[in-house]
């Protein structure tokens, strides 16, 4: 009796006093101008000649900055959320510099990971293109330099056109009858490989007929997928998951790889691809037999607006060396080394005068310079998003549609009923 | 010496086991209790943003979702099968085992050690080899290339569930070997002399004894079945189309912790733990019920 008395006492005095652990305030007041200068930056299938540029631009900034050293850490884009949580949490364990992707940008920035940029001091900053250092920033304030773009667009396979006497499509809505048609002339292909799991393949649809995931209202998220627009562009792209185009059981379980890995393999004659697949299809057995275009919008001749991926280079908020770890920053995202990356790893400049540079050279990048100049399009720049992402709630909504479990009507009010949830909380 | 002088003693030796206990159990769960009763997302653990106190409200959210009790269902129905696959092909095997001649035995248990010893990621993605809709030895053989076995939810919970059945039997039949390797001779004997049938000496002697076993193994079994995680999250790749083949942990592990809602996946948690000490419990009374001593 008595004992059953001390441990509900216990109990109820240690929920009342105790509350789960937190981590102190991260932000450190000290500036060093000497020491390691410690960096994270993905790591790559191919990795060799991003680490060689990385390491030029080391020596040249070691030999800027004498009793500086910079350590450069490889680490998994997989594992990415556990490391940087992981760094959070632990500001010891913490990098001074990362690389890390756009769309994490407002789940880190209110965990308090990354410190705030001011880019005016930095000549070269004035060339960033607009709409893609937007992804850089969280309610106006900029957390990070835009290190490289990747867009997506219309991949089609030459060879499977000239035989059926078909040219690529114009408007988005002529996608579904060319690729039902090319099923239907060669079965064993599949019209255009779409996935179910393949967001930034499918936002494009929802943005050219007006839509949008969600709408933002005095700095507060609201969803939008369930609008009548929205609803048209998921009608649109969930067309495209059917048997007569691209067969559920293939394609509704593929994101973004295993779609291009389906044209890869030579079976599909058409997909969405990023800039960033090249050296992977010209690798396959699709190589030399195939062309990109601009993914088109509702009218002739427009451009389906394209999601602005990327990485961002930052500065963690804890850094016991800011002076050091900004200056790094703007070294390794600077002109010269965009350039040189451009050239080792085929990522798309963040400049605008660079990214004409290197598309004049190279006519491979047009269809993707050109999606970029009409307007790239982001996902709602809150942590709510990454939860939303976590959560696959998006993805969920597809194969939904394409499943027939559910409708358009009801997939999307439910998605929006799930992301508001996460908005709110 | 006193009696009380007699029960101190007694809790000085059981002291360090009870510190080990308190550690290594009472801790945590006392952690994973107190966490589920808050707002605890990444910005609070890295002190971006204050705590707040929320009472049950991470429970009111998650027994009001109409997702969690489909999923509920499914993983209490998935548990089953693999439970009742688990001990009827491990009790299978061990009989066997017992009726065949050494090296036939040895190769058995040899295979079986392989399927026991493989991590179950590897041994999930080698299954998925195996599977493989285009080049899968298994559509290959039986000539139906382009079936996905992972796309219709009905298939990809029988195929998961025959990787869980296949990793978990071994355990099964290596005990329930030992146990009826462990009756004594003389017993079957006297049944024998009494003129029983094989059957009746089955159903009357071999498994009365074999009781005390098989309730370990079946407590074992419920409890990883109910708590499988890998081969569902690799299998069907984090929960299958739209979501159908999603059990208990995973979804946890979905919209809790990689959406860092640790609130909210405490709750499942405590849920979780809740749900199998009464389902183990229920299991111990109505086995006492019927008469076995424990």
């Amino acid at each position: 009796m008595r004992l059953k008395t001390f441990v509900a006492v216990l109990g109820v005095g240690a929920v009342v006093a105790c509350a789960p652990v937190q981590s102190g305030p991260t932000s450190s007041g000290t500036d060093e101008k000497t020491g390691q200068v410690r960096v994270w930056l993905f790591d790559e299938v191919n990795r060799g000649p991003k680490e060689t540029v990385v390491k030029e631009a080391i020596s040249e900034f070691q030999g800027k900055h004498s009793g500086v050293t910079v350590d450069v850490q490889y680490i998994q884009v997989s594992s990415r959320a556990e490391r940087f949580k992981a760094a959070f949490s632990d500001p010891k364990s913490a990098p001074d510099v990362a690389e890390f992707g756009n769309t994490d940008l407002a789940g880190y920035v209110s965990a308090g990971g990354f410190s705030e940029l001011d880019l005016n001091a930095w000549s070269e900053s004035k060339d960033l293109v607009p709409t893609i250092l937007d992804t850089a920033k969280v309610d106006g304030k900029t957390y990070g330099v835009p290190w490289f773009v990747g867009v997506r667009a219309l991949y089609y396979r030459t060879d499977v056109f000239t035989e059926l006497g078909l040219k690529p499509p114009t408007t988005l809505d002529e996608i579904a009858p060319l690729a039902r048609q090319i099923r239907q002339r060669k079965p064993e292909l599949i019209g255009i490989s779409a996935g179910g799991k393949y967001l930034f393949a499918a936002l494009p649809f929802i943005w050219a007929n007006g839509g949008d995931i969600a709408k933002q209202d005095g700095g507060k998220y609201t969803a939008a997928i369930d609008s009548a627009e929205a609803k048209a562009g998921v009608a649109k792209y969930t067309e495209l998951i059917k048997d007569d185009i691209c067969p559920p059981a293939t394609c509704a379980g593929n994101g973004g790889d295993a779609s291009v890995e389906a044209f890869r393999a030579g079976k599909a004659a058409m997909t969405i691809g990023g800039d960033f697949n090249r050296k992977s299809v010209d690798a396959s057995s699709a190589a030399g037999k195939y062309a990109v275009v601009p993914l088109p919008g509702k009218t002739a001749g427009s451009i389906a607006p394209a999601f602005a991926g990327g990485n961002l280079l930052g500065v963690m908020k804890g850094t016991q060396r800011k002076t050091l770890a900004n200056e790094f920053v703007q070294l390794l995202a600077s002109k010269k080394y965009q350039q040189k990356m451009y050239t080792a790893m085929g990522n798309l400049p963040t400049f605008s005068d660079v990214q004409k540079q290197v598309s004049d050279s190279d006519k491979f990048l047009e269809p993707f310079t050109k999606t970029l100049q009409a307007g790239t399009k982001f996902v709602p720049v809150t942590p709510a998003w990454a939860k939303i992402e976590a959560q696959t709630v998006v993805p969920t909504m597809i194969q939904e549609v394409v499943t027939g479990a559910k409708n358009v009507d009801t997939a999307t009010a439910d998605a929006a009923k799930t992301m508001n949830a996460a908005f709110s909380s | 010496m006193t009696s009380k002088g007699q029960g101190r003693t007694a809790f000085a030796y059981l002291t360090p086991a009870l510190l080990v206990l308190a550690g290594l159990l009472a801790y945590p769960i006392y952690q994973l209790v107190l966490i589920s009763l808050y707002d605890y997302g990444q910005e609070q653990v890295s002190g971006g943003a204050p705590l707040t106190f929320l009472g049950l409200g991470n429970y009111q959210n998650l027994l009001g979702n109409q997702q969690f009790w489909t999923v509920l269902g499914q993983t209490v129905a998935f548990a089953a099968v693999c439970v009742v696959g688990t001990l009827l092909v491990g009790a299978v095997l061990a009989i066997l085992a017992t009726r065949v001649r050494t090296w036939v035995r040895m190769t058995l248990f040899l295979a079986a050690l392989g399927a026991w010893s493989t991590p179950a990621v590897a041994g999930s993605t080698i299954w998925l080899f195996l599977f493989d809709a285009n080049f899968g030895f298994v559509n290959e053989v039986l000539g139906i290339q382009g079936f996905s076995w992972t796309f219709d939810k009905w298939t990809a919970f029988g195929l998961v569930a025959a990787q869980v059945i296949w990793c978990s039997f071994p355990f099964v039949m290596v005990t329930l070997y030992a146990g009826i390797k462990a009756i004594p001779g003389e017993v079957l004997e006297a049944a024998a002399l009494d003129g029983a049938s094989a059957f009746r000496t089955a159903w009357s002697v071999t498994l009365p004894l074999l009781r005390p076993i098989i309730l370990v193994v079946t407590i074992q079994s419920i409890i990883w079945d109910f708590k499988v995680f890998t081969q569902i999250y690799v299998m069907t790749n984090g929960g299958g189309i739209a979501g159908r083949n999603l059990v208990l942990n995973v979804y946890a592990y979905q919209q809790a912790f990689a959406a860092s809602e640790y609130g909210l996946g405490a709750a499942i948690g405590v849920v979780m733990t809740v749900l199998l000490l009464a389902i183990t419990m229920f299991y111990l009374r109505a086995l006492r019920r019927s008469g076995e001593v424990l």
